[in-house]
């Protein structure tokens, strides 16, 4: 579980997160959503520690994360895996030494140990094959996936995913989005998705925040939407004349 | 080390091949006093390449070359998110990325420079041998007179202190780039301006300490 403590952030004097408090929760789909330009990368990163946060804190399972320095974070970020909006494979490694990168520098296993389980991280993710590729070499879903193979490698408690289906066509997006849920549900993990992906949010929505103007908007679940009289939220949310149908059909 | 030096080499080689044979030709066309013996341009052709040309001209290349390729690699794994990927990791990106290539451009660039003295001086003798400017014994008689070897210590030092500033410059650029591919190509190009114009200020600042 992760607890976000009344967290805030600004940019020179644009403030982009204000006291932001929220708890993710373990083996469940938890996603952040808002508009474009609204502070969820923001608090997505705030929360993994790639911005600091100017005031509030974070806790992993009751650790105090924001007040730790770099070598004391150590530990938590071992247990993090993050699949980002481009998959940042490193362009030099192939995929299965992608894959094994975090295990080669965290852990003893040997060489053949780390081929065992980059197969068995790929093969979870559906790829067979692409041990030897470089990144360059596959296609955007399948750099997904190989992200996704390299998040697990470590088996995380907490896994962040900057908008999955990103650049991928409807049904390899449903294949990430049930991709990732299945592997929560397996690993008990926390697992934090920043999407405005309404597919993800409909269908894999347990927990959802909802972020406008860098305040915590609404807070809910996939089905509390549909009820929702938050015009924010439904401005954002039904926005499309195709989820506006849904919505008066439901 | 095999992309920062070995991976140059050519173009090294060529730079300094053709700088040693222009220094000769020079050097023989200007000493025209026949007080001055013809073997001193063997004199003036060795300790130009070993205490400037080598170490200031060719890392002065190799700015270009090395810098521009580390400034854009590190550039484009910012804007890709690589880097973050490895803070999430838990590891100390600018260790990891920039600490191995400065380590290997110090141990390599000296060899390359030697490399490269060796060729100037080889393409130097060529050069006036093939053109007629100065005979083969003048210019090994030159090469051996008045040797001092330790200008050879003072061209490393220079090299080592420029194999510093040619790899942690734009490493710094690269690290810090914002944006995208417009602003890798400008971390790039700034990689290179400033460690170009960081070695002729060390080169001035380590002779004034050093030789003066």
């Amino acid at each position: 579980m992760i607890e976000v403590d009344n967290i805030s952030k600004q940019f020179g004097d644009k403030k982009v997160l204000e006291d932001v408090s929220c708890v993710f929760e373990q083996g469940k789909i938890n996603l952040i959503i808002g508009g474009s330009g609204q502070g969820k990368t923001v608090l997505m990163k705030c929360v993994v520690g790639l911005f600091e946060v100017d005031k509030g804190r974070v806790l992993y399972d009751g650790r105090n994360f924001s007040e730790m320095s770099f070598g004391e974070r150590k530990p938590i970020r071992q247990e993090i895996g993050m699949l980002f909006q481009g998959g940042a494979l490193f362009d030099s490694l192939t995929v299965e030494q992608n894959v094994t990168f975090p295990l080669s520098m965290f852990t003893n296993m040997s060489v053949a140990e780390k081929r065992d389980r980059a197969n068995f991280c790929l093969q979870r993710v559906n790829l067979e094959n692409v041990n030897k590729l470089l990144p360059s070499a596959i296609s955007g879903g399948m750099k997904k996936r190989v992200a996704i193979a390299r998040a697990i490698a470590m088996n995380p408690k907490y896994l962040f995913c900057d908008e999955p289906n990103s650049g991928l066509d409807p049904k390899t997006s449903i294949l990430i989005d049930e991709l990732i849920k299945e592997i929560t549900e397996e690993y008990n993990i926390t697992t934090i998705i920043n999407t405005h992906d309404m597919n993800t949010v409909m269908s894999i929505g347990e927990k959802i925040i909802f972020i406008y103007k860098g305040k915590k908007y609404w807070e809910g679940s996939n089905n509390d939407i549909m009820q929702s009289q938050n015009k924010e939220l439904n401005d954002f949310v039904f926005a499309s004349r195709w989820m506006k149908a849904v919505k008066q059909h439901f | 080390m095999v992309n920062l030096g070995i991976g140059s080499l050519w173009l090294v080689a060529l730079t300094s091949a053709f700088m040693g044979a222009v220094i000769t030709i020079q050097s023989a066309y200007n000493l025209v006093n026949p007080m001055v013996p013809l073997w001193a341009v063997g004199i003036v052709a060795r300790d130009s390449i070993i205490i400037e040309f080598s170490p200031t001209i060719i890392m002065l290349v190799l700015a270009g070359k090395v810098g521009s390729n580390i400034a854009s690699e590190i550039g484009t794994m910012r804007v890709t998110e690589q880097i973050d990927a490895l803070e999430i990791m838990g590891i100390n990106s600018s260790g990891y990325l920039v600490l191995p290539k400065i380590i290997a451009a110090i141990i390599i660039c000296p060899v390359v420079v030697i490399v490269s003295m060796i060729i100037g001086i080889t393409g130097g003798w060529i050069a006036g041998d093939l053109s007629g400017v100065v005979p083969s014994a003048d210019y090994l008689k030159g090469l051996q007179n008045q040797f001092l070897p330790f200008n050879v210590t003072f061209a490393m030092i220079k090299t080592v202190v420029f194999a510093f500033i040619i790899t942690s410059v734009p490493a710094y650029h690269g690290y810090y780039t914002n944006g995208g591919a417009l602003e890798v190509g400008q971390s790039s190009t700034k990689g290179v301006v400033n460690s170009s114009i960081l070695i002729l200020i060390f080169d001035y600042i380590l002779t004034q300490l050093i030789l003066a």
